[in-house]
């Protein structure tokens, strides 16, 4: 689904280069996650397949189900089914999560040439969905993620993606500041969409959160390429003796 | 100061019938006249006007504006008392029975109480900065209404400015008095020819509360003037709003006295200008001599096209106002380099247990809020209107009332959606 060849990419206004290189496919219905240390281009990966401004592609390419990603605006991506839950979810006061859902969804479907969902229907939808992740109504009721703690933001991304159902995922350090319970609900959430015509790239730190999400491959990233790559047990042996051997035999 | 001649200039005057007639208020218009006089006209050089040129409001004539089309829909579809003023002049005959429970609605020269109000408040606001224009208005006003609030009026009064005349000057004068635990809410929208002065006076007694909210979508090159003098006594609250869409030179002056302990002041407006002949000025001074007053002031503006925004704030804590809770937040998104914001917040405090706060910023719209949007599939042009109404928001949150609060909304996000979308911006 996902494949990303030779992707070089430096930032606009800096001649440094962060990924270098970088070879990834994620098929349709698999898991795989992206391990590496600080500074190694996870979270460059996750913003230039998403299509985040300041970023400059000088070699390589990037494509969902053969389409090249790269040119599109980030809506466009998104309409292609592109999702990308961030490390950092946004704060947009006086700008209702509801409205900002609804306004999503039907931008989405519009694009696809879909129906655009009634109020009455997308309310039922997102009901439904927040239940499942413990998001209340008065959470709904308030802005964009405005006094959510850590956790709840999280999990309104995982909302986000459960009603957009998108076909690619991508997660940005979905497990950083989250506790346990509030860990084993996103990965519950993503767990349940899992499927056949989806896939996921699970971006992280720790080894912990792959242990709710089991990926079906675990890639090492260092210094802007993939070093290493393998099944579970990869995460495992990071979380023994880190990043520092496999970095280096690179 | 301008030359004092232009004093006998009719120009000046604008809006003043001829002759003035002699009533109830030619004692209170002739002290006026007096008052303007003594502070002589506003000049280019004087600090109070540092930002916004009095020049446009010196000319003998307006530059004649195209009339505008329709009432425009905001409010609309309020259950409310409608008035119509047409170039500034009260209209009877096209305005609802003036007979609404727990007020007394007069024109300004059939209600003897006016008397007692008119040019009272404004004949107070001159210190520490005159305020020429407003006492030119006192001095030459006959339109306006007497609003009498007696107890909890069940229904919005809703004044709605109509023009038949593009180079009309339009000059009226309101006073309301609001009762001991009286409420009254006053909407106020739509354009009176080419150059407006008006002023409205408001008393608010022990534990009245007083609702304003003005909107108005200028569509036409308007220039307009507007003060507001209030007093509130004990307990008393006043919330006004102004939305202002597009327009020329305007300028917006608020003097609040809050005169009784535990009075509550919350003064807000939110501009959106998109050319470079834009130019809104908020000028606001709240005085606070009572215990524990709340004040706030919430302006927000956004700017683009070369349009100027203005804000000159002030809070003073006069000796023994203690535990005073003044707020004081003016904000501009600039959305291109041509456009500007110019601010002068200013806190005066005489008192040693009180808490006061202010800020000012400029600001361009947040890329990764805007990303955020986008990368769930919210177009660009969609994504900036959300990332707007989210910066205008905590302004339109001081509009009490929810249902008009949202109305209001709407209506700045159907301006938005056609303004950035053909302006370019975005």
């Amino acid at each position: 689904m996902l494949k990303v060849e030779n992707l070089h990419v430096k930032l606009e206004d800096e001649d440094k280069e962060i990924l270098k290189g970088l070879t990834l496919e994620v098929p349709a219905g698999e898991v795989h996650a992206i391990m590496g240390p600080n500074g190694s281009g996870k979270s460059t990966l996750s913003y230039v397949l998403a299509g985040r401004d300041g970023y400059e592609v000088t070699q390589g390419s990037a494509t969902l189900d053969g389409r090249d990603i790269l040119e599109m605006d980030p809506e466009v991506r998104a309409a292609e089914g592109l999702f990308l839950a961030f490390q950092y979810p946004v704060e947009i006061p006086g700008v209702g999560n509801m409205t900002f859902l609804r306004t999503a969804l039907n931008a989405q479907l519009k694009a696809r040439g879909q129906a655009e969902l009634s109020s009455g229907d997308f309310l039922k939808l997102v009901r439904e969905k927040a239940k499942a992740l413990a998001i209340d109504a008065d959470m709904l009721r308030r802005g964009v993620n405005v006094g959510f703690s850590g956790g709840e933001k999280k999990r309104n991304e995982i909302l986000q993606m459960a009603v957009l159902e998108p076909r690619m995922c991508i997660l940005d350090e979905t497990d950083s500041g989250l506790d346990v319970d509030a860990m084993r609900l996103v990965a519950d959430g993503v767990n349940a969409l899992r499927s056949p015509d989806r896939a996921f790239l699970v971006i992280t730190h720790y080894q912990r959160l792959l242990d709710h999400i089991v990926p079906d491959v675990v890639h090492i990233l260092s210094n802007g390429r993939i070093v290493r790559s393998g099944g579970p047990e990869l995460a495992l042996e990071v979380e023994e003796s880190g990043y520092g051997e496999m970095v280096e035999g690179s | 100061m301008a030359d004092q001649a232009l004093l006998s200039n009719d120009a000046v005057l604008v809006g003043a019938a001829d002759p003035l007639p002699q009533d109830a208020l030619t004692p209170a218009r002739e002290a006026a006249r007096e008052r303007v006089e003594t502070l002589g006209l506003p000049g280019r050089r004087d600090e109070y006007w540092r930002f916004t040129r009095p020049d446009a409001f010196l000319a003998p004539d307006a530059p004649a504006v195209p009339l505008p089309e329709g009432d425009g829909i905001l409010f609309a579809e309020v259950d409310r008392l409608k008035l119509v003023f047409v170039d500034g002049r009260f209209d009877a005959s096209a305005s609802d029975a003036l007979e609404l429970d727990g007020v007394e609605i007069a024109p300004l020269s059939e209600a003897p109480w006016a008397a007692s109000l008119y040019g009272s408040l404004e004949g107070r606001a001159h210190i520490p900065v005159p305020r020429p224009f407003a006492a030119l208005n006192t001095a030459a006003a006959v339109e306006g209404l007497a609003i009498h609030v007696t107890g909890k009026v069940s229904r919005p009064i809703h004044i709605l400015h109509r023009s038949s005349d593009g180079t009309a000057d339009a000059l009226w004068h309101h006073v309301i008095r609001v009762e001991p635990g009286a409420e009254a809410t006053i909407l106020e929208t739509g354009i009176a020819g080419a150059r407006q002065n008006a002023v409205i006076e408001a008393d608010i007694a022990e534990g009245g509360r007083l609702h304003m909210i003005a909107a108005k979508r200028a569509g036409v090159p308007e220039l307009s003037l507007g003060h507001l003098f209030a007093r509130v006594a004990e307990g008393g609250t006043l919330k006004s709003f102004e939305l202002a869409l597009d327009g020329r030179v305007m300028r917006r002056e608020t003097v609040v006295e809050m005169a009784g302990d535990d009075a509550v002041v919350h003064v807000a407006g939110a501009s959106y200008g998109r050319d470079k002949g834009f130019h809104h000025d908020d000028t606001i001074f709240i005085s606070h001599a009572g215990l524990r007053g709340e004040s706030r002031q919430v302006f927000k503006k956004v700017l683009q096209g070369g349009a100027t925004g203005v804000f000159q704030g002030k809070i003073l804590v006069k000796p023994g106002a203690q535990k005073t809770d003044g707020y004081q937040i003016s904000q501009a998104l600039l959305l291109d380099d041509g456009s500007q914001f110019l601010a002068k917040p200013e806190l005066e405090i005489h008192a040693d247990d009180v808490k006061c706060s202010h800020g000012s910023t400029t600001g361009a719209l947040d890329e990764t809020a805007l990303f955020y949007l986008r990368s769930r599939g919210v177009p660009r042009p969609r994504a900036v209107v959300l990332m707007v109404l989210s910066f205008l928001a905590a302004a339109l949150e001081e509009i009490e009332d929810e249902a008009l609060r949202t109305q209001v909304a709407d209506r700045l996000d159907e301006a938005l959606t056609e303004g950035l979308n053909d302006g370019g911006a975005a």
